[in-house]
């Protein structure tokens, strides 16, 4: 086994994801096939490769940064449309200090 | 006027002879979509006033003399992932169930500017992820070709209503094949272009790295004139490159004679059956249109897979964080603000994106990240290398979309591992960033599309049209 179920638990938490006993012991499985698969990786020699974290690197121009001129934002009853729980103008969440 | 018939150009030349307006082909196209739409559920919904907003401001035009546009009153789809002013997008998810966009994606400003008419959304796999359409909070969309096959994903919705006919043309997204494979299934025409060809803005992120807008058609000529109309520079998305955008769909006439093309022995050594068969034949075509074809190497074919699900799932994890309950996503029942989070993403987030989310947080996790994420950059550097390689010798490369043809609905959903493993041939390019498409290359005997894959050097999207243009003239 590549992880443990624990090990599941804990990147679960990492995630923010609420999981069933069920669902965990799907993942373990899951993971466990797909983390296998990517152990193929090892076998290609990279020690004198730059890891590619753009996508047209060498291509100009794919990086420019538009002009940072002030625009109207969305107004505060736009911004709030989607909003499960909106209040005074605000998006509420429970509480998070408690005193 | 028959919208499964219908072409851009048949469009504007209806409009224009006056034959029909805007209004009476958007209404029509409304009216025959909505009745044929049960047969697949392509479309999770319409968007009527906005359909018949964007004709009349096309017969105004009209009316005025002045030029309608390059997509003049052409019914079109939007995938579910591409977000429209007022309209809602789910992104195939329970948790954007009531999601109403308060902006449009540049694509979708770019083809109402130019005339087009978005009759409304289609289903796709929840946040695109998915190859199958299966993965749908809204239930699965059918093959129109076989209805009890799936129309391949994660764009299932936008290649199935434009092989149903109920739009003339589509957009889809493609991250790892999400254009290209439905296409496929369905027997039409579906485009990657080179990443930053067209705006992402608007197009819900699930690897950004990855992601690309990309059209669906019935004819190659159709979705070279699509690509045209939202390709270029859009200063909402810093990735979106400055190239100029030629006119594809003025270029498609030119000479294939002499074009070098090659066929990476990779691909070929494991394709089987009458995929195989179809892709031979669609070769012998190509050679008598004088195209001269060789074998070439594309060594880390084998180590693709791995690289892209690594590379796909880190970035799916950390776009997906945003769906936390607070801003636009619905919102269970919860007491903490520690469950808020937890509980609203557990029960929002359907069995593939939370795969995918728990192996990206995994593969970036402390301790993992170098021996995951940063080889798999590395790795994705040599497979972009093979392409640059390969194309010092060839001008374009041939190979399948799939290594089968649409499979049946409930097939393949419990096997991951399997059904990653069939996206080997279109996420080479996806990693690479460069231009492919799909291109209808015959049936199988049971009737079920099998397409051909063409791809090209970056931002050269000209050859790939006029060589997939000569080939469907071919076929004709």
């Amino acid at each position: 086994m590549k992880l443990t179920e624990k090990e599941v638990r804990y990147v679960a938490d990492l995630a923010n994801l609420a999981l069933t006993d069920a669902e965990v012991g799907k993942l373990h499985a899951d993971l466990d096939g797909i983390l296998e698969h990517f152990d193929k990786l090892n076998e290609v020699d990279t020690s004198d490769v730059e890891p590619m974290a753009q996508v047209l690197f060498s291509a100009g121009g794919t990086s420019t940064l538009r002009e940072d001129r002030p625009r109207q934002p969305l107004d505060n009853q736009t911004a709030l449309a989607n909003a499960p729980q909106p209040g005074a103008g605000y998006f509420k969440v429970p509480k998070v200090i408690e005193r | 006027m028959t919208l499964p018939s219908l072409t851009i150009d048949a469009v504007r030349e209806g409009l224009l002879s006056r034959r029909f307006s805007a209004r009476e082909l958007a209404a029509e196209a409304l009216r025959f979509a909505e009745a044929e739409n049960p047969k697949t559920s392509a479309y999770l919904r319409f968007s009527p006033e906005r359909a018949l907003a964007a004709a009349e401001c096309v017969d105004r035009r009209i009316a005025r003399g002045e030029d309608p546009g390059p997509l003049a009153g052409v019914p079109l789809a939007v995938k579910d992932v591409i977000v429209t002013k007022g309209v809602v997008t789910t992104c195939g998810s329970k948790l954007l169930a009531r999601y109403v966009p308060p902006y449009d994606a540049t694509a979708v400003e770019r083809v109402e500017a130019a005339g087009g008419v978005i009759l409304g959304k289609t289903n796709c796999d929840e946040f695109a992820m998915g190859s199958s359409t299966e993965n749908s909070a809204f239930g699965p969309t059918r093959n129109p070709v076989a209805l009890d096959r799936v129309p391949g994903g994660s764009s299932g919705g936008s290649a199935a209503v434009v092989a149903q006919g109920t739009a003339v043309v589509a957009l889809g997204s493609d991250t790892g094949g999400s254009v290209r494979q439905p296409a496929s299934f369905c027997g039409v025409v579906g485009v990657t272009p080179t990443y930053g060809r067209v705006s992402r803005y608007g197009l819900t992120a699930f690897a950004s790295s990855l992601d690309h807008i990309g059209p669906f058609a019935r004819t190659v000529k159709d979705a070279a004139t699509l690509l045209g109309v939202i390709a270029g520079r859009d200063p909402m998305d810093a990735t979106s490159a400055e190239a100029p955008v030629p006119d594809y769909a003025a270029l498609l006439d030119g000479n294939v004679k002499g074009l070098k093309l090659g066929l990476p022995l990779e691909y070929l050594k494991g394709l089987k059956g009458e995929t195989a068969d179809l892709l031979a034949g669609a070769v012998e075509s190509l050679k008598s249109l004088g195209c001269q074809v060789r074998d070439i190497s594309l060594p880390t074919t084998d180590y693709a897979i791995a690289c892209y699900y690594v590379i796909a799932t880190a970035e799916a994890s950390s776009n997906l964080a945003r769906y936390d309950g607070v801003r636009y996503t619905s919102r269970p029942a919860v007491e903490s603000f520690a469950d808020l989070y937890r509980e609203t993403r557990g029960e929002g987030f359907g069995a593939e994106c939370k795969r995918r989310i728990m192996l990206g947080t995994y593969v970036l996790s402390a301790g993992y990240y170098d021996a995951y994420y940063l080889k798999a950059q590395k790795v994705r550097a040599l497979i972009a290398r093979d392409f640059a390689r390969a194309f010092e010798e060839v001008d374009a490369i041939i190979a399948p979309v799939s290594p089968f043809p649409a499979f049946r609905l409930g097939e393949k959903v419990d096997d991951p591992v399997a059904m990653y493993l069939s996206d080997i041939y279109t996420i080479t390019g996806s990693l690479a960033g460069i231009p492919c498409m799909s291109v209808p290359c015959g049936s199988t005997t049971e009737g079920l599309p099998v397409g051909m894959q063409i791809l090209t050097r970056h931002f050269d999207e000209t050859t790939m049209f006029r060589l997939a243009h000569a080939f469907e003239a071919s076929r004709a």
